[in-house]
């Protein structure tokens, strides 16, 4: 152990000065003990990056303990860069989601585009080469003069992630768009990635062998992103705009390259473990592979390559330049890598090496800097119980209110359908290639996107999901609902579930009452999880989204991917894009409603969009009847008997009928036997199938046989909407609802 | 016949190319990188879709300098087949093997959809497959596919028959509606006088599967390779 200096003009590190950078008295105190003196200015930055609520998730720790991690499938669990499950035919897939929210919102371009390259990192550091992205993306109003920010957000945010993605070149196959004003202080920037690789070709960020080079690839360090990490561990206050600087700049073009560079030199046979440098640099890569190899590592930051040489090592340590990667090799063979790299036009340089001392020891310029132990910041960081109780209001959000029946159904209908929340989102998806690699069985707009595992009979479907409004009534029911939702998403194209990540988005944890929506949110996933047998595999969390004390709604944003065994069995009735995608599209089959309702409105689009009313309890969510409901789904697709599924969700049925119309513009003609008002229930565990007329019979036994309300409610065909329901009728023409319906957002958005 | 797909850095539709050239049309596909000066025999030279060099500049103006460039310039002056596709059709024209130049998209955003061709030519072995005035439906996905180039020089264009694919609607009419991007003439593809290089922004290899749901660019790349047993087979797919 060497006793480091500070150097000539670096601040006298006190308890202000630790404040300063988020760090609590009691905080400071702990690390000053562990050290046996007063950190450096170096090793202050280190620590207080390490101890941010981004890398050491100390207030949601304590609930993630909660989740079911493991099943016959898990592979990896949370813990490493992304999570790992088995997929079938020797495959597995890496995966995870990550927020991007306090970035995007300062500089939108950057900020999504940086959420983009990070989590790719995440998944190809893991071996895994990418095949597809989801964004779930929460903004604003958009609307009206107050919107205008809002609205260069939006284009900011998707232009960034369009730029990233097709250029890297991974589909982006689907996500989320919701608008509510929540989200007028804080966007929401949730970016997921799903790679694949061979059974045997996963790699962990894992750093071991004493003596073996420590390699840096990619990008120099600048000074961008600096204090990234403890920015997105922080609320948003009137200062917030000057921190623009943290924000990181990314380039695609160096990513695609170091991808490429990457998974070679993995299957080089030399390299041992890898890390990208995302939040905190090479702070959290250094420090963290260390830990997981209960190694140590000694560094020269004289040997880091500087876009600038008057960088101080602090800003080293705690740069977030992007596009950057470490490497431990096999000793003696770095320059196997070092030519790969190289070779792709990319930068390597040995920067240290593997120790068994427990400590990071870091040199510049012929002095010790910093001189720490590893495990001890690491892993034990501080874990906060922090107190929660329900927030004050929540009776009065609870309070039920009545809504008005509809007079006019199809005019709601209209309504809903010009609202930039359940529009079309086609301004949107057309901005990203959704098709490179040419896997994309269905690409966006549907419940669940599907991709081919070429090579393999099977396919992937992936879903992200989230209805923040029913997670500000009732965070638990509103966590279940997340997971159960995705769940159904994923069964109404025959896909069983094998794995889950996450992204919490919440206001500040030191409010007992968000600290309480955590804790509720993720209980209720839990329940879920466990009852429908899906492992959290990876995730992220996201905290202190809050403006001047103004949280956004609890958005526990859930990810879920699913495995069809066999696609030709789904694929009888038709083209498997027709089969699986959203839509109807051959005129004269049956339309079968599947499951039942008890008349749902708390948080329901018809009342918060139409009325103008956010309260009362959300749809509850029967598990069984949710797993019944999959598991008919899943069968009736493995038998081949569905031409056409979608889930009933925000909206309701007559919206769900809807949107199965409006995509080929082939109508229908169905009678329901409730009133009007029901026709924009949200009642759970429900979905509407298209079946030959031949098939019916089939499944309505098996529905029967599973406990599954099912009724024959029409037949596709014509060009208009009809429904009857009890008193009245809605009908209405496809092509005009389409109208309304793909024009709401770009004219939202100008 | 032996295949050579070309690869740059920041090349991302390379494997899409090989996949279909490989495993759909069972050809002998070979990656080239981009540093090499040599074809090593390949018949056929995709310059495939991506972001090479980043689009850095330009699209497609760094790649036209790439070593390998000289190889593949004297492959299509002695008359051998050069195919550019997306990124490649804008290699192709920085590199002067064929005429004009891309501008950025209409509306300046990305465009990621499906389209529809109209099929200009078909005495070309590339359209071997397809009937002139065939519609065919295609992806594209780019930034800048803009095409232009003077009045006379797309005169020339037009009277030379260079006008492989335009930018239609379903119905096989031109629309402005229809010519998403805003090319001159709804320029979607063009060959060289001699017909050897073809280049276009639609994707063919990313519809040439029934598991994707649409084999329409299946015909172009067979075309390309002239495969002669599985004409009659797209045909009667409605390939």
């Amino acid at each position: 152990m060497t006793t480091p200096d500070s150097a000539a003009g670096e601040p006298v590190v006190d308890s202000a000065l630790a404040a300063d950078h988020g760090l609590t008295g009691e905080e400071f105190g702990g690390l000053c003990e562990l050290l046996g003196r007063s950190p450096t200015w170096t090793e202050l930055g280190i620590a207080s990056a390490l101890y941010s609520e981004h890398c050491s998730y100390k207030s949601s720790k304590i609930h993630l303990r909660r989740f079911p991690t493991r099943s016959r499938r898990v592979v990896h669990g949370p813990g490493e860069n992304a999570g790992v499950v088995d997929i079938g035919h020797g495959w597995v897939a890496a995966f995870k989601m990550e927020s991007h929210n306090h970035p995007s919102f300062i500089e939108p371009y950057q900020g999504a585009a940086t959420g983009v390259g990070g989590i790719l990192r995440d998944v190809f550091t893991m071996g895994a080469r990418p095949i597809a992205c989801l964004d779930s993306l929460r903004f604003g109003e958009i609307d009206g003069e107050r919107g205008a920010r809002m609205r260069h957000l939006v284009d900011g945010v998707v232009r960034g992630i369009g730029d990233y993605g097709n250029c890297v070149g991974i589909p982006t196959v689907g996500g989320e768009t919701g608008f509510h004003p929540s989200y007028n202080g804080n966007i929401l920037v949730n970016a997921f990635a799903l790679g694949v690789c061979r059974e045997d070709g996963i790699f962990t960020a894992t750093a071991s062998g004493a003596g073996n080079p420590i390699l840096y690839a990619g990008s120099r360090t600048g000074r961008d992103g600096i204090h990234g990490a403890t920015m997105a561990s922080e609320a948003f206050d009137a200062e917030s705009e000057a921190k623009r600087p943290t924000v990181q700049v990314g380039d695609p073009f160096t990513e695609k390259v170091l991808l490429e560079a990457s998974l070679e030199a993995m299957r080089s046979g030399v390299v041992l473990g890898v890390q990208d440098m995302g939040a905190a640099g090479l702070t959290s890569s250094c420090f963290e592979m260390a830990a997981r190899g209960g190694a140590g590592a000694e560094l020269d930051l004289d040997l880091v390559p500087l876009r600038e040489a008057s960088l101080t090592p602090y800003e080293i340590m705690l740069s977030e330049s992007q596009e950057r990667m470490v490497f431990v090799t096999r000793r003696g063979q770095e320059e196997a890598v070092t030519r790969i790299l190289s070779r792709w036009g990319l930068e390597a340089s040995k920067i240290g090496r593997v120790t068994d001392s427990g400590r990071a020891r870091l040199t510049f310029r012929g002095r010790t800097v910093a001189d720490m132990p590893v495990e001890p910041l690491v892993d034990g960081a501080p874990v906060y119980d922090r107190p929660a109780a329900p927030p004050a209001d929540l009776r009065e959000r609870q309070r039920v209110v009545d809504c008005d029946t509809p007079e006019d159904p199809l005019r709601a209908l209209r309504d809903l359908l010009g609202t930039p929340e359940l529009g079309d989102k086609t301004w949107i998806h057309r901005q990203y290639d959704s098709t490179v690699r040419s896997n994309t069985i269905v690409g966006p707009g549907s419940d669940a996107a599907v991709l081919r595992l070429k090579g393999t009979p099977s396919a992937l479907a992936l879903t992200s999901d989230v209805n923040p409004s029913y997670c500000w009534l009732e965070p638990r029911m509103g966590g279940r609902q997340a997971v159960a939702e995705a769940v159904r998403n994923l069964a109404t194209v025959g896909a069983e579930p094998v794995g889950m990540t996450n992204c919490l988005n919440f206001g500040s944890p030191e409010n007992p009452g968000i600290a309480w929506q955590l804790r509720e949110c993720i209980e209720g996933m839990a329940e879920a999880c466990r009852a429908f047998d899906v492992p959290v595999i990876s995730g992220n969390v996201s905290l202190y989204n809050e403006t001047e004390g103004e949280a956004v709604h609890p958005t526990p944003t859930v990810a879920i991917v699913g495995v069809i065994d066999r696609l030709e069995d789904v694929g009888a009735e038709g083209d498997l894009h027709l089969v699986l995608g959203c839509g109807f599209w051959r005129p004269g089959d049956r339309v079968v409603l599947l499951g039942s309702d008890a008349g749902e409105y708390g948080g329901s689009a018809y009342q918060r969009l139409l009325h103008g009313v956010e309260a009362g309890r959300p749809p509850a969510v029967d598990l069984e009847a949710e797993a019944a409901l999959c598991a008919l789904l899943r069968q009736s697709r493995r038998a081949g008997w569905l031409s056409g599924c979608h889930d009933l969700a925000d909206g309701g049925l007559l919206l769900a009928l809807a949107e199965c119309a409006m995509v080929r513009g082939i109508g229908l003609r169905a009678a329901v036997d409730c009133g009007p008002l029901a026709l924009f229930s949200e009642g759970q565990a429900r979905a509407i199938v298209t079946v030959p007329v031949g098939r019916t019979e089939d499944l309505l036994a098996a529905a029967e046989a599973g406990g599954v309300a099912a009724r024959e409610v029409g037949d596709v065909g014509g060009d208009r909407l009809v429904l009857d329901f009890d008193g009245g009728a809605v009908d209405g023409a496809v092509d005009e609802l389409r109208r309304v319906w793909r024009e709401a957002l770009p004219r939202a958005v100008g | 016949m032996k295949c050579g797909i070309v690869v740059f850095p920041g090349s991302n539709c390379d494997h899409d190319v090989y996949h279909v050239l490989s495993h759909v049309l069972e050809q002998e596909a070979t990656f080239l990188w981009h540093q090499g000066t040599s074809l090593e025999g390949c018949e056929l030279v995709v310059l495939p879709g991506g972001f090479s060099y980043g689009d850095y500049l330009r699209a497609g103006s760094m790649a036209a300098h790439s070593p390998i460039m000289a190889a593949v310039r004297r492959h299509a002056e002695a008359g051998g087949r050069v195919l550019g596709i997306c990124n490649g059709f804008q290699m192709l024209l920085e590199t002067g093997l064929l005429p004009g130049a891309m501008r950025r998209n209409r509306d300046l955003r990305f465009l990621s959809v499906d389209v529809h061709l109209r099929v200009e030519r078909d005495d070309l072995a590339w359209c071997s497959n397809y009937r002139r005035g065939d519609v065919l439906r295609m992806p594209v996905a780019h930034a800048e596919g803009n095409y232009v180039d003077t009045e006379g020089a797309l005169d020339e264009l037009e009277r030379r028959g260079q006008v492989v694919f335009r930018y239609v609607d379903a119905a096989g009419r031109r629309e402005p509606a229809a010519n998403l991007n805003g090319s001159e003439r709804a320029i979607a593809g063009i060959c060289n006088a001699g017909g050897n290089v073809l280049g276009l922004m639609p994707h063919p290899e990313r519809c040439a599967e029934e598991m994707l749901g649409n084999r329409d660019g299946l015909g172009l790349l067979a075309g390309a390779v002239a495969v002669g047993g599985r004409v009659g087979a797209l045909a009667a797919a409605g390939g």
